[in-house]
């Protein structure tokens, strides 16, 4: 029982994590119908804002007042992220097929990671460094803040990281705001129309442009926390982490329903558990830690083909 | 309106592909001083970037040095020696495309690499057909000399790859015994990361330790590209093992000490060559202490020619240091260039003489960092040095280093 409970607590953590990530792909994809497989490299930046914020403003001290200036200074990064990449990337090509933003998309990725690999530690086309950072292009140990890291809770047999509590109650924290933005404030509201049909929306007065914009900044901060969560847990981030973690959120958010932001929640635990659940319980030789990924995506497939709009349902009508 | 939105799009993909090229053209560099007016290139094949660049870079520096001493001393009358890196990114494709460049320039005289033993796989067969000799200063996979059958029908598969360094079947029984014999534990679970070198690890040190009697109650593996690993620690923890044994880096294996420590399996993880190197100490954290490595040859600053080394190191002013395999590589290149002082005497190309390098190569036999330097009929080091190491006070520091006859 403990070890199910255990595996239960790694899986919410871990799902937590793709949740987090995984708004971000349905918020945009809810208004844009566009899959942005740049998103995991804005939550890399996040987690890089961070560390930056950290090593600049406190030289790497790791006093419990300074992680509310490292999720700002993260969700700064990302947000600026994502307003750049929407404004510069995206909108000239509003218009356009629709594989070409999508091909897009995987060259920003591209470019994202390139940009810190190659240039974290120094200004670009130049060697300085004012603020002494370290080198991106291996793994670089994240501070490790007082308080939320540390030695584990044990309750009964089971072990709880503090950094998992950050890591979940973030998400139950971000849901809650997300879920009043969406339903009780006019821009939400704004939001959910122009996802329902983009021309009406414009005819009634709706800054579709705006509202655009704000989408992607949503999934931005989101992202943005999540990449101080994964610093906190894991103790290092590198420039490659936003892939697979990217990845991981996408298929979250087409497990959970992709447009659908409730949907993105409970797809990224969903898919969290069950990564967790097939590492300890499938016997034999298709068990245990190496098949784990070949479990989470059978299950995929279950659920696309019995449900094909996913968990929680699809919102956004196909226009293609 | 339409042209507009062409610029618009075009001018961020030309920025995206300016940045890219630019990751393209690393490599070749010269060392000085010049003996003659023929060249001879000896190649380096290592990971330059990435997670792994640190041991790399280490690779590529020391036989740059080594290089360059051969010039000043003008060890191959008639010819300037000049090294030629090249990025293998950890990736048996991309280290495939290294080889293939480096076969098709008629004056490589040798290849000093690749440190990941999944790489030098796709690498081998490449040099081979072009009778380049191959010398890596890191591969520890057993099969690289003796075939897939290495244990029981030993067959060399490329007469062209040679390897100062010492093999996991070595290395892993040396393991097994530490923790067995000397540390006392019966009852250990074992991790890989799924590649050539941390599954061949794992599975010598699984057969030697339960030959010795001791029982693996779990084994595991990660995908090292993750970056949290707790269900796995999860299954391990309850069938409370004494060490966890990994096979694989430390780009993962310093995380996955910390994760292990924080979930409270506070029991020592040891690994290979692959996780000792300062980095894994400094991922793995304030807990890193009492976690073990064995790795090949001694420590250089131990003997009187390891310190010269480390000092003449430190005055070619290199960025990275020389790390873990700085002196197989330092040998390797002097192996190489021992060869080609036979080879070369009265040789008008490089690539004409290419048999004779590879017979004398076979034949070396000097004193180099890590001790005598020659190679077996299979390729392997005749000199078989390993050290364990332990974490204290967040460092690594000696156990002790033995012989293996």
């Amino acid at each position: 029982m403990d070890i199910f409970v255990q595996q239960l607590v790694n899986g919410l953590t871990l799902g937590s994590l793709y949740a987090l990530i995984a708004v971000g792909y349905t918020v945009v994809y809810g208004i844009l119908q566009l899959i942005n497989f740049a998103h995991g490299e804005v939550f890399m930046i996040g987690a890089f804002g961070a560390l930056t914020t950290s090593l600049v403003l406190f030289r790497g001290q790791t006093s419990l007042w300074i992680l509310p200036f490292m999720i700002i200074g993260a969700v700064i990064a990302s947000v600026v992220t994502a307003v750049l990449m929407e404004r510069f990337a995206y909108r000239p090509l509003r218009n356009a097929p629709r594989l070409a933003p999508l091909i897009t998309a995987i060259g920003i990725s591209v470019f994202l990671q390139e940009i810190v690999r190659l240039n974290y530690d120094h200004v670009p086309f130049t060697s300085w460094n004012p603020f002494d950072l370290p080198d991106a292009k291996s793994l670089i140990p994240f501070p490790q803040i007082d308080v939320v890291t540390g030695p584990a809770f044990q309750v009964g047999g089971v072990t709880i990281q503090r950094a998992a509590i950050f890591t979940i109650g973030a998400l139950l924290m971000c849901s809650a705001v997300l879920w009043y933005f969406i339903n009780r404030t006019k821009m939400g509201r704004g939001m959910q129309a122009v996802s329902q049909d983009p021309d009406t929306a414009r005819l009634m007065g709706i800054n579709v442009d705006r509202v655009i914009v704000v989408a992607f900044m949503l999934g931005a901060i989101l992202a943005g926390i999540a990449g101080v969560a994964q610093g906190l847990q894991n103790n290092n981030i590198d420039f490659r982490m936003g892939f697979l973690a990217g990845l991981k959120a996408f298929t979250a958010a087409v497990l959970g329903g992709i447009g659908n932001v409730a949907g993105a929640v409970v797809g990224g635990l969903v898919l969290g558990i069950v990564e967790a659940m097939a590492t300890q319980y499938i016997p034999g030789q298709f068990g245990g830690s190496p098949w784990k990924d070949v479990w989470a995506f059978v299950m995929l497939i279950l659920v696309l083909v019995f449900r094909p709009e996913g968990l929680l349902g699809a919102k956004a009508v196909d226009r293609a | 309106m339409h042209q507009r939105s062409i610029v618009r799009v075009a001018a961020p993909l030309l920025i995206a592909s300016l940045a890219l090229s630019a990751c393209g053209s690393r490599g070749g560099t010269d060392t000085g001083t010049s003996t003659g007016n023929k060249t001879a290139i000896i190649g380096v094949m290592a990971p330059l970037s990435g997670n792994l660049s640190a041991l790399g870079l280490g690779i590529q520096h020391s036989v740059e040095l080594a290089v360059q001493q051969a010039n000043a001393n003008k060890a191959v009358p008639g010819w300037t020696l000049k090294v030629e890196a090249k990025d293998d990114e950890q990736k048996p494709d991309v280290g495939k495309n290294a080889a293939t460049a480096f076969a098709a320039e008629a004056n490589v005289a040798g290849v000093v690499g690749n440190l990941n033993s999944s790489v030098t796989q796709s690498t081998q067969s490449v040099l081979a057909t072009a009778n380049i000799v191959q010398v890596s200063p890191a591969n520890t996979g057993p099969s690289l000399t003796k075939g897939a059958n290495f244990s029981t029908a030993p067959v060399r598969p490329y007469k062209t790859f040679f390897r100062t360094c010492t093999t996991d079947t070595v290395q892993g029984k040396f393991a097994a015994d530490y923790l067995y014999n000397t540390a006392g534990f019966k009852k250990v679970a074992t991790i890989n990361d799924k590649k050539t070198y941390g599954q061949g690890l794992v599975k010598e040190f699984t057969k030697f330790f339960t030959g010795l009697g001791g029982t693996v109650v779990g084994a595991e593996t990660i995908n090292p590209d993750e970056s949290n690993f707790q269900a796995v620690i999860s299954k391990v923890k309850p069938t409370a093992p004494q060490a966890v044994y990994y096979g694989g880096e430390y780009p993962a294996a310093g995380p996955l000490s910390q994760q292990m420590k924080a979930s409270g399996l506070n029991v020592p993880l040891m690994g290979g060559d692959g996780i000792f190197d300062p980095k894994y100490v400094a991922l793995a954290g304030a807990t890193a202490n009492g976690d073990l490595a064995t790795s090949v040859g001694a420590p250089a600053d131990q003997s009187a020619v390891g310190k010269k080394f480390l000092a003449d190191y430190a005055k070619a002013g290199y960025k990275e240091p020389s790390a873990a395999y700085g002196t197989f590589s330092y040998d390797a290149a002097n192996a190489i260039i021992n060869a080609l002082k036979v080879s070369l005497k009265d040789a008008k190309d490089v690539a004409s003489v290419r048999q004779a390098t590879l017979d004398a190569l076979g034949n070396v036999s000097f004193d180099g960092l890590t001790g005598k330097v020659g190679f077996d009929k299979y390729g392997d080091s005749t000199s078989r040095v390993l050290t364990s190491y332990k974490v204290a006070n967040l460092k690594w520091a000696q156990i002790k280093t033995v012989t293996v006859p």
